[in-house]
């Protein structure tokens, strides 16, 4: 579990690390740590995954990545999970879950976000997932967004 | 984009060191200098290439829930309905896509009895079914784009 002093770290650090030499120094004085302390309970939060990784984060859209297909896939139950953790695995998915279908109206059990440049590539990532799940795949689909209607970050309150 | 730019939104979307100067350690491997990298993040957030530097948080193990949900809107109706989803504070992201589930949003909420509160509260504000697709299962979830 967390402590209140993690707390404090993941608060100072959500919006970003200080861009000078000795950044977790500067956090460590900024928060009355030891930098040993700050550094000990960074890696920790890293080995237990809560923090997924720490480096740069493109702005997807500004990069270039400007076609987002929500690509969603109706395959067997019995072979979601093992189909699942195959398309995880490919390059050009960012997210890929196996969520529940909504009969009639919905009947995909498996969703792979892919990025690209064009739409035309992400069809062409679509069609390399397809390959892959072969002949498990009984309806298919691309759900592209048209608008960004919300975006705020999703971050811990203080 | 200069050629150093490149070099650092390819090679550093992980793996930032955690030491006593991880600016110098992360430098080297990449051929450049301790300020010399600094400089160039600095750059790179200025012009919104990059939305942050630092550490990428997985929201669910900081103790809140996350689910993605969809709905069929009129499209007469749609901006409406729209300002009344964002209106909730749990709707963190919410995207119109070319379906006729045409609304998709996320709710990131405290707890689950919060969530199916929340989904009831949507459906009574906007008249309308909310389809709940919360996960079964993670298998991935992280992305190196390529510039």
């Amino acid at each position: 579990m967390l402590d209140d002093t993690d707390r404090r770290l993941i608060l100072a650090t959500q919006a970003g690390l200080p861009l000078t030499p000795r950044p977790y120094h500067a956090l460590a004085e900024q928060l009355g740590l030891s930098p040993q302390d700050v550094m000990v309970r960074l890696r920790t939060l890293l080995d237990r995954g809560v923090i997924r990784r720490i480096g740069v984060v493109p702005n997807h859209y500004r990069i270039g990545y400007t076609a987002n297909g929500m690509t969603v896939w109706d395959v067997p139950d019995e072979r979601v999970d093992e189909l699942g953790e195959q398309v995880g695995r490919m390059p050009s998915v960012s997210h890929c879950y196996h969520r529940p279908r909504h009969l009639p109206d919905w009947p995909y059990n498996l969703f792979a976000m892919v990025h690209g440049r064009t739409r035309a590539d992400v069809e062409q990532e679509a069609d390399r997932i397809a390959a892959v799940l072969g002949s498990a795949v009984r309806a298919r689909s691309v759900l592209y967004s048209t608008r960004i209607l919300k975006k705020t970050g999703l971050r811990l309150q203080s | 984009m200069t050629e150093t730019e490149r070099v650092v939104i390819n090679g550093l979307q992980g793996g930032f060191p955690i030491c006593e100067r991880p600016f110098l350690e992360a430098a080297e491997k990449l051929g450049l200098g301790e300020e010399e990298l600094i400089g160039v993040i600095e750059g790179l957030l200025d012009q919104g290439l990059l939305s942050r530097f630092g550490p990428l948080y997985h929201a669910e193990r900081l103790g809140g829930a996350l689910s993605l949900a969809a709905m069929k809107v009129p499209e007469a109706e749609f901006d409406a309905i729209a300002e009344r989803v964002n209106a909730f504070p749990e709707v963190a992201h919410n995207y119109a896509r070319d379906h006729a589930l045409n609304m998709w949003f996320v709710l990131a909420t405290e707890t689950v009895e919060r969530h199916r509160a929340v989904l009831r509260e949507i459906e009574a504000a906007t008249g309308l079914n909310v389809y709940d697709m919360p996960k079964i299962t993670e298998y991935f979830v992280g992305l190196h784009f390529v510039v």
